[in-house]
């Protein structure tokens, strides 16, 4: 699978530059919500710079990932993987007409190991 | 008017696949001043030489115009060709129709046309040359080497053996450098002091050899062959020729807590101190941020203990002027600062430490006697984890590290793994690596033995984050290959700091105008051809002071550079560049402005008597070139405001009528 729009569309919101990338790993061993996600920080940099997007899209990763920026912070080569990652979060959450929830679904599914950020993000979307 | 010829190369299909270079010779035919023109498929062979050289007695030339390559390829070339026909080597002009031609042109027609401007612009100049003859400087037959570690020692070494003498200068006081802080030495795993300290004694031994020991050099002045150099000798307030190293002032000395600097800080040194048993030359030096009797003027302990009476607590910096004939750059480098990278704790942990640090932890002469211990509580440590790249290969934007890669910590880290796992086998080692690189003779099969037959665990990944609780190191990693997050409690974590070059390296680089790169290496002459050079000539590189590089590398650069210095020392004379400034005096209002850019410190200023119309004589002040010092970079030449300074082969007028020609 390979989606030149979906990977443009990401490199353009994060301004991160995948290419830059040496495998060293730094990301996923610095990463504390390692163990929640499916594909992580070092993969989400490799499977954009594949184009191997859509898992990505569908992936619950997506919203287990804190934002610490732990992995911006310590990264060697300045790849920024949690900015990809709130790129390809912005993407699953602002595509038109998916209504991931209403105001009234908050109180149900919030507790407090729920990231703030993502209730933000999953409000940021277009409701239309 | 000169009688020009004219010669095109083709330089088989280089030029002649995009230039049409019968159409150039026969264009260039009716230029100001040509008389005979040709081409020919390879100008620089013997045949195309001796074409030029039976065109020059048969058309009687002055100049000579050669369409061909870069002349940094081949102008000494021609001008040697142009000698032997009986010209003055300087009325030959390069036009490069390749480089700057056919190697950047696709279409045979822009090339051509190419060609001939520039082909037109060389004749337009070779009708202004004038001949030059290159003046001679002489050599003073000794050379300096600035710095003493292992590169230093060996090029010193190979200079003396050729029977020139040698200082070194060495700011330490010792020398020995880092090699003489390692404990064994990859691949081989011999003992880096075993192998050093018989060249150290070999240096103090060699009576063509003088060692300025906590030395260094603050001023360089003069050009190859001639150089003026400035030595300042630091006050040791011990004196040098008296102190028999016995090591009575040491013992006595009070003041005994001040982190050893060899020792990397692991362990404390007294006020007057010999760094190591092996030191040369073994002599005591006194810290003055830490002796109670320069400091207070109480205590002198050691002035009374020292029986041969060496101590001095008057001594001052001395300065020394010495005359050299060549300069061997040899600083070296150091391990980068662990500041910004505290997701490892280094500064919370005394058990997260540097591989130098490592080293000394294992040598027999350390601050644990070779006992490998965590330094927070002497306990042995039963898990380790080496971190590789650490500061290395980092992205310039990021600013905490290096960019290029360090290329010895591979290896060195290899080596510590394999050899705690051979004395300490119930000891976990892992390895956290990005790249293994291993390329050099017998290394790989080195890192496979820590693999193989040591157990050794490499790990493709990297840490992440090192937090201390309690007595343990929980380090947090990835391994990219198992697709896990790993969590490891450590005992002792070792970082592979990324290495750059010493701190000396760029004022003294500023004192040489050697030219550097952005990391502060030193920039060699071409990067495949001329690798220990400097551009400056002179001024040659000799170990990490050019970029990272393992022990055999420096040694076999060391010796190169040693054999370059000893070309140059074995010359009585030197041929100069006649393509030197000079100033009209008649134009010259002694303004000072070349002056002040020359960097070479070539201008100097006359006052000089001039014969006015009225008959009377008027004293001014006029600037003169000294012709051996400069190296013709012209930079006085644009700076003059009166139009007074120009340069020899490159004058205004000669420059002025190539543009004309191209823009004709």
């Amino acid at each position: 699978m390979n989606n030149r729009y979906l990977q443009k569309e990401i490199l353009r919101i994060s301004g991160a530059d995948v290419s830059k990338c040496m495998r060293c790993g730094k990301c996923s061993g610095t990463c504390p919500a390692y163990d929640e996600m499916e594909y992580h920080p070092h993969q989400f940099a490799n499977m954009v710079e594949s184009g191997d997007i859509e898992p990505l899209l569908n992936s619950q990763s997506l919203y287990k990932c804190l934002s610490c920026f732990a992995c911006i912070d310590r990264c060697p080569r300045g790849v920024e993987p949690a900015k990809i990652v709130e790129a390809v979060r912005l993407l699953a959450t602002r595509k038109q007409g998916a209504n991931h929830m209403t105001a009234n679904d908050v109180p149900a599914i919030v507790d407090e190991d729920t990231p703030q950020q993502l209730l933000v993000s999953a409000f940021r979307k277009y409701t239309k | 008017m000169q009688r020009v010829g004219v010669f095109v190369c083709w330089c088989g299909s280089n030029i002649a696949g995009t230039v049409d270079v019968e159409a150039v010779s026969e264009a260039l035919k009716n230029e100001p001043g040509v008389v005979f023109s040709t081409n020919y498929q390879y100008m620089c062979s013997q045949a195309g030489q001796d074409m030029i050289k039976e065109a020059v007695k048969e058309h009687n030339l002055t100049g000579i115009v050669v369409c061909s390559c870069s002349p940094r390829m081949h102008e000494a070339t021609f001008r040697k060709t142009a000698a032997a026909a009986g010209l003055n080597p300087y009325m030959v002009e390069i036009a490069n129709i390749r480089e700057q031609c056919s190697w950047v042109h696709k279409d045979i027609l822009t090339g051509t046309e190419k060609a001939i401007i520039l082909g037109k612009a060389a004749i337009a100049k070779v009708n202004l040359n004038a001949p030059l003859t290159p003046g001679e400087s002489p050599v003073t037959k000794r050379a300096l080497v600035i710095g003493g570690g292992i590169a230093g020692i060996q090029t010193a070494l190979d200079i003396a053996d050729a029977g020139f003498p040698v200082d070194i200068v060495e700011k330490k006081p010792t020398i020995g450098g880092k090699m003489a802080q390692l404990d064994k030495t990859f691949p081989t795993l011999d003992c880096a002091a075993c192998i050093l300290t018989p060249k150290m004694v070999d240096v103090a031994q060699n009576d063509k050899i003088r060692i300025f020991s906590y030395s260094e050099v603050t001023d360089v002045q003069g050009f190859v062959g001639n150089f003026e150099v400035t030595i300042k000798k630091n006050a040791r307030f011990v004196k040098e020729d008296i102190c028999t190293g016995c090591g009575a002032c040491v013992e006595k000395c009070p003041m005994k807590k001040n982190p050893n600097e060899f020792n990397l800080g692991m362990d404390n040194r007294p006020a007057i101190y010999i760094p190591f048993a092996q030191a040369v030359p073994k002599v005591a030096t006194i810290d003055p941020n830490a002796c109670t009797m320069l400091k207070k003027g109480k205590c002198g302990l050691c002035s009374k203990v020292c029986t041969a009476g060496a101590i001095d607590y008057t001594q001052k910096d001395e300065y020394l002027q010495e005359k050299y004939g060549a300069i061997v750059v040899a600083t070296g480098f150091n391990p980068i600062s662990m500041d910004k990278f505290d997701e490892f704790a280094y500064s919370q942990s005394k058990d997260v430490i540097t591989s130098l640090e490592f080293e000394r932890l294992t040598n027999a002469a350390g601050p644990s006697a070779g006992k490998l211990i965590r330094p927070s509580d002497g306990k042995h440590p039963h898990t380790i984890v080496f971190v590789q790249c650490v500061g290395s290969r980092c992205d310039a934007c990021a600013q905490k590290g290096k960019e290029y890669c360090s290329k010895i910590c591979c290896m060195y880290t290899a080596k510590h793994a394999m050899l705690t796992r051979d004395k300490y086998p119930d000891t976990e080692v892992y390895v956290f690596y990005i790249d293994v690189r291993t390329p050099g003779k017998n290394f790989d099969e080195f890192y496979r033995r820590a693999v193989e037959e040591y157990g050794v665990k490499y790990i493709k990944g990297m840490v992440g984050k090192v937090t201390p609780e309690g007595d343990k190191l929980k380090v947090q990693a990835s391994d990219l290959i198992a697709n896990k997050q790993l969590h490891i409690d450590a005992d002792l974590v070792v970082l592979a700091a990324a290495i750059e070059p010493d701190k000396s390296a760029r004022p003294l680089a500023t004192m040489l105008t050697a030219s550097m790169d952005t990391n502060d290496f030193f920039t060699e002459a071409h990067p495949k051809l001329k690798p220990v050079e400097s551009p400056t000539a002179g001024v040659f590189l000799s170990g990490a002071c050019q970029g990272p590089k393992d022990i055999p590398e420096t040694v076999s650069q060391a010796g190169a550079a040693a054999s370059k210095v000893i070309g140059l020392l074995c010359k009585d004379k030197l041929t100069g560049n006649p393509c030197v400034a000079n100033s009209n005096e008649l134009m010259c209002n002694g303004c000072s402005a070349c002056a002040n850019v020359c960097p070479y410190g070539a201008i100097s200023y006359e006052d000089k008597e001039f014969r006015m119309p009225d008959r009377t004589t008027k004293v001014r002040r006029v600037a003169s070139v000294n012709p051996a010092v400069c190296q013709g970079c012209g930079a006085c030449t644009v700076t003059c405001p009166s139009g007074a300074m120009d340069l020899k082969g490159f004058a205004n007028l000669q420059i002025m009528a190539e543009v004309d020609a191209i823009c004709k």
